[in-house]
């Protein structure tokens, strides 16, 4: 156990008849940056206010550093927390909201300015010390608010939601603040967000919550190329994954319409006997065009129907075997709207899921 | 007409329909005289008691038996005003309404304190410490506000006086605490709700307990409440009469009570200035306090949460 910096074994958690959290386990090595990722009311805050010892579980234990702390006051749990709406004391400056916490303790004044000015340092909000909240951004808030976490020297940094509150541009430039801070204090990080380019962006590993069970765990690579089932594999990527519901019969997967696609390239986890009911998903970008798409084990000529130029590439929707297909393509390349088009794609690129149990095969 | 020729090509080359441009002018109406007219009637009607209070309170006796009753004064005299302080008589004693005065002002400003400090920390309690029965208690103190007085007063009394209470200072600040706290709590309780409750998890990340957050970050953020809750409290407990009677007791007696002491005392004839001399005393403080503290009451009302 003291491998882990963090440990959750079989929590529950309930309010009144409501399951919020089911039998829960996750362990977080030191040092990594775990973000638990899902839809609103999926528990993922929950997870966090319990960790934070915000909320009293109804079954299981947290352990953090190896020490059992589910009895254990917030403060005593070696925790720094960074919340939506930052928080900050709106009576005090930012020295003193920095300071609060230290000076709750007792600490002496040496050793709070020293920690203070460390923390303003680090996250260069040095000449904002003597300002009220008020008078401050939304992105400097949000630094105050990660300094609170700073100056408080744990192991574990709990950020809830830190970035939604912000707008576009400072919400990606602060994604990779924190991700450069994280790479300085080598700190544990727990992350929840329900926003999947901060997932993907920040995490060493992603925790894709719903219903308050974690449906899949692992590096974000794995979570978007290989989703253990239809939830997540729908809830990962913009635009979502292309999803075509047929029958699986060997290595052929047959549409509702009749097309066939073969699927021999794909590796299955569990091959499936006989004919079964399936769902094969393909991500935009793994559609391909012209000369590339011929080369692929399944292609077909289709109808552009419209077009999205984004800039940095464009997206086409369009139909294949009766089913509304996005993909994206470089945006050097110019396709127009009623133009027909070769297009194919790898199914073994893509992910099989059984219709039944909606879990990856 | 040269002048506007020559002007008339450069301003306007294009020559499109030149409309209405800039803020629209404000004109008075018919309608909005009347509006005004209407506004300055009432106005008058309702400040006609206040200048035969004024006027009559500086008239003599004899002029008064003139009964021109909205005639400005024609010989001013203090001399009613110094009597309702003074010398006017309350029953047996002749001491006017000055030690009245001094028990109100004791009462209010123990009353206000106790009741708000305990509101607050009650509205408190109920918002960010949630313990079991925490609603149905809101529930119960809510259902207070709508209890008539009359019922509660004799097992009240009775209360106050199994413990030894009844009839003194003690007592009757114990009285306007209890009957100030649904409204009080309700106040406080929704000012504390509005409050972003992540505010109150991050103060007991930092290590916070139930008194310093009450204390270091509540507090602080309450005062916009905390003047509204004065305000209430202070002009309610100085206009109290009922309680004031009941439980203050013959030594904490205050003003409005030896106020209508003094108007009920008949000796001879009824000195209609010195009892409005007294009335308009009693009345100055709470008058002080919404003039002084209008414009903060507005604000705290409607601010309801200060924003981070």
């Amino acid at each position: 156990m003291t491998q882990h910096s963090v440990s959750i074994r079989d929590l529950s958690l309930n309010f009144g008849n409501v399951k919020v959290l089911q039998h829960l386990d996750l362990d977080i090595a030191q040092g990594e940056f775990i973000v638990l990722l899902g839809p609103s009311g999926c528990g993922k805050s929950t997870l966090l206010n319990c960790i934070a010892g915000l909320l009293d579980v109804s079954d299981g234990q947290i352990f953090i550093g190896g020490k059992n702390v589910t009895w254990e006051e917030p403060k005593d749990r070696g925790i720094g927390m960074v919340f939506q709406s930052y928080a900050l004391y709106p009576q005090m400056t930012v020295e003193r909201n920095l300071s609060f916490g230290l000076r709750v303790a007792g600490m002496k004044k040496e050793e709070i300015d020293k920690r203070v000015n460390r923390a303003a340092e680090i996250l260069q909000i040095e000449p904002l010390l003597q300002r009220k909240p008020v008078e401050l951004s939304g992105g400097q808030r949000q630094r105050v608010a990660i300094g609170r976490a700073l100056v408080r020297d744990v192991d574990v940094f709990l950020f809830d939601e830190p970035l939604s509150n912000l707008d576009a541009k400072l919400r990606s430039d602060l994604r990779v603040e924190i991700k450069r801070l994280h790479q300085r204090l080598k700190n544990t990080m727990i992350y929840v967000t329900h926003d999947q380019i901060e997932a993907l962006t920040l995490a060493d590993r992603i925790a894709v919550m719903k219903n308050g069970v974690i449906q899949q765990l692992a590096d974000p690579h794995t979570i978007y190329n290989k989703p253990v089932n239809l939830y997540v594999a729908g809830f990962i990527g913009s635009p979502s994954m292309n999803m075509f519901q047929g029958t699986l019969n060997g290595n052929v997967f047959t549409t509702e319409d009749g097309t066939a696609i073969p699927v021999g390239t794909y590796q299955f986890t569990t091959p499936a006997a006989g004919s079964t009911k399936a769902v094969l998903g393909v991500r935009p970008e793994h559609i391909l065009l012209g000369d590339d798409a011929r080369a692929m084990p399944f292609n077909t000529e289709v109808e552009i129907e419209i077009v999205e130029p984004m800039g940095s590439d464009t997206l086409a929707w369009t139909k294949i075997a009766g089913h509304s297909v996005t993909f994206r393509c470089n945006s050097d390349v110019l396709i127009e709207t009623g133009q027909k088009i070769v297009v194919g794609f790898d199914p073994g690129r893509g992910s099989i899921f059984s219709t039944e149990t909606t879990n990856r095969l | 007409m040269m002048t506007t020729e020559a002007l008339a090509p450069s301003a306007g080359t294009s020559r499109i329909e030149d409309g209405p441009r800039g803020a629209k002018p404000r004109t008075l109406t018919l309608s909005r005289v009347g509006v005004y007219v209407f506004l300055i009637l009432a106005a008058l009607f309702f400040l006609m008691p206040l200048w035969v209070m004024v006027v009559t309170s500086l008239k003599s006796m004899p002029e008064i038996q003139l009964r021109h009753i909205f005639q400005w004064p024609q010989q001013i005299t203090f001399e009613p005003w110094l009597k309702a302080w003074d010398t006017a008589c309350t029953g047996r004693d002749c001491n006017g309404l000055k030690p009245g005065f001094l028990n109100s002002v004791k009462i209010t400003l123990v009353g206000t304190t106790v009741s708000i400090i305990i509101a607050a920390l009650n509205g408190y309690a109920l918002s960010f410490w949630k313990y079991k029965g925490a609603n149905i208690l809101f529930g119960l103190l809510v259902f207070g506000a709508f209890v008539p007085y009359q019922v509660v007063i004799y097992p009240l009394i009775i209360g106050l006086r199994e413990i030894g209470l009844f009839g003194t200072f003690p007592g009757i600040i114990i009285i306007h605490t209890i009957f100030g706290m649904p409204i009080l709590t309700l106040l406080f309780r929704n000012f504390f709700a509005a409050l972003p409750p992540e505010l109150f998890k991050a103060a007991r990340v930092d290590g916070a307990g139930f008194w310093q957050i009450f204390f270091q970050i509540m507090v602080p953020m309450a005062v916009p409440i905390t003047i509204v809750a004065v305000i209430l409290q202070v002009t309610g407990i100085w206009n109290d009469f009922l309680f004031g009677t009941v439980f203050a007791g013959r030594e904490n007696m205050p003003m409005t009570v030896q106020l209508n002491n003094i108007v009920q005392t008949t000796t001879g004839v009824r000195e209609y200035n010195v009892h409005m001399a007294a009335t308009i005393l009693t009345a100055a403080v709470p008058l002080a306090v919404y003039f002084i503290s209008g414009k903060w009451f507005v604000r705290g009302i409607a601010a309801g949460a200060v924003k981070g």
